[in-house]
């Protein structure tokens, strides 16, 4: 069994996470297989469209026992996009629909969708500033920038949880981490060389486990 | 706050590019993937292949493009022409495509635009669209442009700002806005219409045609309103290097993400 694994939760494109992993030397598998998740010693959960589909398909799948479970373990793990949001409780998107659904409560806070006047999906690239050290952050530029495309985001509700900060009309939190539980709302795999240190310095935190 | 996005576009028919001839640092400046990396390491925010072929058949080839430079340049790629429906969008996302543009499709069957939308998401649709100016004296002095379909060649009869703002509401997630009247002359986008498309709409707009002095990509950026500029010619024959554009939007003020950081 590989090390790391990329959850398949059947909504991202997973060929480019797979591809920038490869870049970085890390040598990932991809896998839906909740067994083979629950006994990786790290995870990357990638996820695009919309936050009740995904957790629905998520509980089907079994992944999120899986999944809480890697959390419980402590091991690293690595929420993109949508699979940074499922780490939260819930979102409005599903408010919005009368159908709550439970992201995976993993880290406490809300998924919003930013307010109106603010062109939605915010496309593109912008800043993540790092409000503190982390080594997930190491050896990049203080200016960095990354590539985001999303209407929602996170809200935790404690501030000790935000590691970066992203100025879109306010600045909200485009980077969180609980210990070894990680989650940026941009995409690594598609942010330059910028990204891709990212993704080689996840890849530290998880060789610095023992 | 956003960086101003410079995106190089790549014609590319039967799996080749078929435009541009000045590159000094590649092999092959007729193989896509070449290309995108080249401009990927210049500092490209963006790649986007505009697919010309004509026959189905010689429409796979954009596919095995996409898989192939998905693997070596990390950032955002974009892929148009001949898109017309949900299973090839699947097919492209999933060969590391992340956005597919769709445009005479999307005039045939707005609700194209929705069924993209639904299934893969708002951020992944474009909503390519090319128009053209109608003559003022009809129109009593206000400005307004037609929208065309097939590559520009069939009038449609659509206003423009009527179909921008149906296609947002229909979940495209980015406008591709091009100006027939301004494409392949070099004297500037189209900054009217641009303004007029940006007023109109929340979702970004993406100008292209007519940039041929990086004043021309400055003024699309601030008096068009554009979130990002689309570019061939200037790049493929080498006027500017992407490098070049950056410094001297970044010397105006505009924020744009420096090359490699």
């Amino acid at each position: 069994m590989k090390e790391l694994v990329i959850v398949d939760s059947g909504s991202a494109n997973l060929y480019s996470i797979y591809k920038a992993c490869e870049m970085v030397s890390l040598n990932p598998q991809i896998s839906n297989n909740p067994v083979i998740i629950a006994a990786a010693k790290a995870v990357i959960f990638p996820g695009v469209g919309f936050f009740d589909h995904a957790a629905k398909a998520m509980k089907e799948n079994k992944l999120t026992d899986a999944l809480l479970k890697v959390v419980a373990d402590k091991k690293p793990l690595l929420g993109i996009c949508l699979g940074m949001q499922l780490l939260f409780s819930e979102s409005e998107e599903s408010i919005k629909t009368k159908n709550v659904v439970r992201g995976l409560n993993a880290i406490s806070g809300k998924v919003k969708r930013f307010p109106a006047g603010l062109p939605v999906p915010h496309v593109g690239w912008n800043k993540a500033v790092p409000v503190g050290k982390h080594s997930l952050f190491e050896g990049l530029y203080e200016d960095a920038y990354f590539y985001f495309t999303h209407s929602y985001y996170v809200l935790p509700d404690q501030n000790r949880y935000t590691l970066a900060l992203t100025e879109y009309g306010f600045p909200f939190t485009s980077a969180v981490a609980d210990g070894n539980l990680i989650g940026v709302q941009f995409h690594p795999e598609k942010s330059g060389p910028a990204g891709l240190r990212l993704l080689s310095n996840f890849g530290k935190i998880i060789a610095d486990q023992h | 706050m956003l960086a101003k996005r410079i995106i190089p576009c790549l014609d590319v028919r039967d799996g080749r590019v078929v435009k541009g001839t000045r590159f000094v640092n590649i092999r092959d400046a007729g193989d896509p993937v070449e290309r995108a990396a080249f401009y990927n390491s210049e500092g490209a925010d963006e790649i986007v292949f505009l697919d010309i072929t004509a026959s189905v058949e010689g429409r796979r080839a954009i596919i095995d493009v996409v898989r192939k430079t998905a693997e070596v340049v990390f950032i955002p790629l974009t892929v148009g022409g001949g898109i017309d429906s949900t299973l090839f969008m699947q097919e492209l996302l999933q060969s590391g495509a992340d956005k597919v543009s769709l445009n005479t499709a999307a005039l045939k069957n707005p609700g194209l635009l929705k069924e993209g939308a639904e299934q893969f998401g708002s951020q992944c649709i474009v909503a390519a669209i090319d128009a053209c100016r109608v003559d003022k004296t009809v129109q009593n002095d206000t400005l307004k442009w037609e929208v065309y379909s097939h590559g520009g060649r069939k009038a449609t009869g659509r206003d423009l700002i009527e179909w921008v703002k149906e296609v947002e509401d229909m979940g495209a997630g980015e406008i591709l806005l091009t100006s027939m009247d301004a494409d392949g002359t070099l004297d500037g986008y189209d900054t009217e219409m641009l303004a007029a498309v940006t007023d109109a709409v929340d979702i970004p707009v993406i100008a292209s045609g007519g940039a041929g002095t990086l004043e021309h990509l400055y003024d699309a950026l601030t008096k068009g309103n554009a979130h990002a500029v689309l570019a061939a010619s200037i790049l493929h024959y080498g006027t500017f290097t992407i490098t070049e554009i950056k410094d001297y939007l970044a010397s105006k003020g505009l924020p744009v993400r420096p090359a490699n950081k």
